[in-house]
């Protein structure tokens, strides 16, 4: 019996943690409001003839390196390459949420997105066409609702196809403008052969192009160079840079 | 554009940055990448979502005018903790003294069993007096208070008001320097200082995640609301209010404390932001998630299991072996006194000058470990010192109080002490974790305290001048 990672993230506040809550049988604290997971925590489930590790991250906005937070959810997407990500979108404010899901889009195609709260968005009165959805993001969305058990089975079973492989996503690639994609296509090789084919070239090269240094620090970090105190520099004045 | 071979010597992964630098030397390229992001979740949203009511998903929006406005805003909130207060003042009350006497009633049969086996005093008195009392009294004395309050504040949580709690603060943090973030584990450090620490993590800015650990210590954790609601309502209220008028003065009390602890939050964090910790508030945005019906019995069920027993468990953990500790300093004697009398007598003439006396910081000194038992251990402490009164009821912890010279003075300034003086150890451990820094540990238990000293002073000082007490 084989057993898949399974990567949560999400915004704050769309209700990860309930459906962390559910599948692993753990009682975290969740309340309603932005920033209440503040440590990754880890459960199991089992769907099928498969065993799964979940990972809670974090809730973020973005994979920016904006906060430790931000860092945290971003370097263990990276650099753990779980079997899958999932992202957690509130279906009543999808537009906002799907920013996060694109994010992670561009770092791994092994992706499935959830568009949790249907119930809640059905009550308001907004109708959501996930083909459409899914369509264009090239990966598998589903929508449940955690609260309420919607959708569950049928959210395990896509997580079982991305990671067993028996889907292979063609995830939606974001064009930027003509500036930006020069630089990337300029950055590509040069990333790829410092860093190897193991990361995400593309996405590193936007980041570096964003002039992300905190990212720069983790990849030291991860890919064992003696420098590896540059993370800690980072982290200096008191500052928990979370690995 | 150079080749990574032609830097040699050079880290490739500096060369690297040093590349990407130069292709974007122009700036704003974060700007261009979020448009780039936003106009394809704006287009995929046009394409598959049709909203078919606008005006109900503009419900919420109309409640946040009201909750966050600037009119409005400061007045709900005080209202809404002022009631949190009222309903767990007025529901715990009764409750206590039933706990209370149940358990002495039991003491009784306990204290019969003793004698009909023939147990040596000192047996009973390690076991009943010290341990069995010590731990009834943290039972019947915190648990009802914290059975209301942390299902009620749970329940305000889920339905989403904290982070409308964190708008309205946000401009009086900006002021003084801080983050509006500060607001949020501010309202976590209600709960638990030691997990609000771990929560700042929320905030970017190390400068201003520093002032948010720094300050925290200001909000009463679990650990020290029953601590203030019971002195409260025991001697802050006026003998002659009865009733309903009590129960409502001791929630203002309450809520002037919580105020207390805000003001000196916000006056810390500007100082801290013009001396050792200068700089500018960073911008951030702050979400307004929809409101949402709380699932009530789930989040009762939940908040008493996992918050209202954790901190029972804990307060009994460190009160149980502290009872028995308390129980053997009062009752080994050295030259005529007993060893808790020695200690209390050498604290006293300090702690008079701040209106309390030795044996209540000898409570805070030896509560270092954990908040919940700091009253246990004064009680236990004043009972082993020779006034032994039978404890039934609220009625005669007061009287215990009263017989060790206590005035409404003594009990403010013991709340105003418990509000400002240093984290329990829990969270001093905590920031030492996360800020890497004995420095910054040392000094968020020392900037409270001298706070806590000077305030406490000065209020007796004051009160003395006037002629008060």
């Amino acid at each position: 019996m084989s057993r898949y990672t399974v990567a949560f993230a999400g915004n704050p506040n769309t209700g990860k943690s309930t459906l962390f809550n559910l599948l692993t049988g753990m009682r975290q604290h969740t309340g309603n409001w932005a920033g209440k997971t503040v440590v990754t925590a880890e459960g199991q489930f089992t769907h099928k003839d498969h065993t799964y590790l979940a990972v809670d991250l974090p809730g973020t906005y973005s994979l920016y390196s904006n906060s430790a937070d931000e860092e945290a959810a971003r370097d263990y997407i990276i650099f753990e390459q779980p079997d899958v990500t999932l992202v957690v979108l509130d279906a009543t404010s999808l537009e906002r949420n799907l920013n996060l899901a694109l994010q992670v889009l561009e770092i791994t195609g092994r992706a499935v997105v959830c568009i949790n709260l249907i119930d809640e968005a059905r009550r308001l009165g907004i109708d959501i066409n996930l083909k459409r959805i899914a369509k264009r993001l090239g990966v598998p969305v589903t929508a449940i609702s955690a609260r309420g058990r919607i959708g569950i089975d049928e959210l395990l079973d896509q997580i079982e196809r991305v990671a067993t492989g028996e889907f292979r996503a063609e995830p939606l690639k974001i064009t930027y403008n003509d500036e930006i994609e020069q630089g990337i296509a300029e950055l590509i090789p040069m990333v790829e052969q410092t860093v190897g084919a193991r990361y995400p070239a593309r996405w590193i090269a936007l980041r570096l192009l964003d002039g992300d240094h905190s990212l720069l620090a983790s990849l030291k970090a991860h890919m064992g160079r003696k420098d590896i105190h540059v993370s800690e520099e980072v982290a200096s004045h008191g500052i928990t840079a979370c690995h | 554009m150079e080749s990574p071979h032609a830097i040699n010597g050079h880290d490739p992964m500096d060369s690297l940055l040093t590349a990407a630098k130069k292709l974007a030397d122009h700036g704003g390229i974060r700007d261009e990448i979020v448009s780039g992001i936003y106009g394809v979740s704006a287009d995929i949203c046009r394409d598959a979502v049709i909203y078919q009511d606008k005006k109900k998903l503009g419900s919420t929006y109309k409640l946040d005018n009201i909750v966050t406005s600037r009119i409005w805003g400061f007045p709900i909130m005080l209202a809404g903790l002022g009631l949190v207060f009222w309903i767990t003042i007025a529901g715990a009350n009764y409750p206590s003294s039933w706990i209370a006497s149940f358990f002495s009633w039991i003491e009784g049969y306990l204290t019969s069993g003793f004698a009909a086996v023939h147990a040596p005093a000192w047996l009973h008195g390690v076991l009943v007096l010290g341990l069995y009392r010590g731990t009834s009294w943290v039972i019947s004395v915190m648990l009802p208070p914290m059975m209301i309050f942390f299902p009620v504040f749970a329940l305000l949580e889920n339905f989403g008001y904290l982070p409308r709690v964190a708008f309205n603060m946000d401009r009086l943090f900006k002021k003084s320097g801080g983050h509006g973030k500060q607001a949020l584990t501010m309202s976590m450090g209600f709960g638990c200082n030691a997990a609000a620490i771990l929560s700042t993590r929320i905030i970017e800015s190390p400068r201003e995640r520093m002032l948010a650990i720094l300050t925290n210590n200001f909000v009463p954790c679990n650990g020290r609301w029953p601590t203030l609601i019971l002195l409260s309502s025991m001697f802050m209220v006026g003998a002659a209010t009865t009733g309903a008028l009590r129960t409502f003065s001791t929630a203002l009390v309450l809520m002037g404390i919580v105020l207390v602890g805000i003001v000196v939050t916000l006056s810390v964090s500007w100082v801290m932001s013009k001396t050792a910790l200068r700089g500018v508030p960073t911008h951030y945005t702050l979400e307004l998630p929809p409101y949402r019906r709380p699932q009530i019995w789930k989040t009762i069920v939940r908040s008493s299991k996992e918050k209202s027993l954790n901190v029972l468990t804990r307060a009994i953990i460190v009160a149980a072996p502290a009872g028995i500790i308390t129980w053997i300093l009062g009752n080994v004697f050295v030259g005529g006194e007993s060893v808790l009398n020695h200690m209390a007598a050498w604290f006293d003439p300090f702690a008079q000058l701040l209106g309390m006396d030795g044996f209540i910081i000898m409570a805070f000194i030896l509560g270092l470990p954990a908040n919940e038992i700091v009253l246990p251990i004064l009680l236990m402490g004043y009972m082993s010192s020779g006034a032994m009164v039978d404890i039934e009821g609220l009625g005669s912890i007061k009287d215990i109080f009263l017989s060790h010279g206590w005035t409404w003075l003594t009990a403010l300034n013991m709340m105003l002490f418990s509000l400002l003086h240093y984290p329990c150890g829990t969270t001093l451990v905590n920031i030492y974790k996360e800020t890497k820094s004995m420095k910054w540990a040392v000094l968020s238990a020392v900037i409270p305290l001298a706070i806590a000293i000077g305030v406490t002073f000065t209020v007796a000082s004051a009160a003395r001048l006037f002629g008060w007490v």
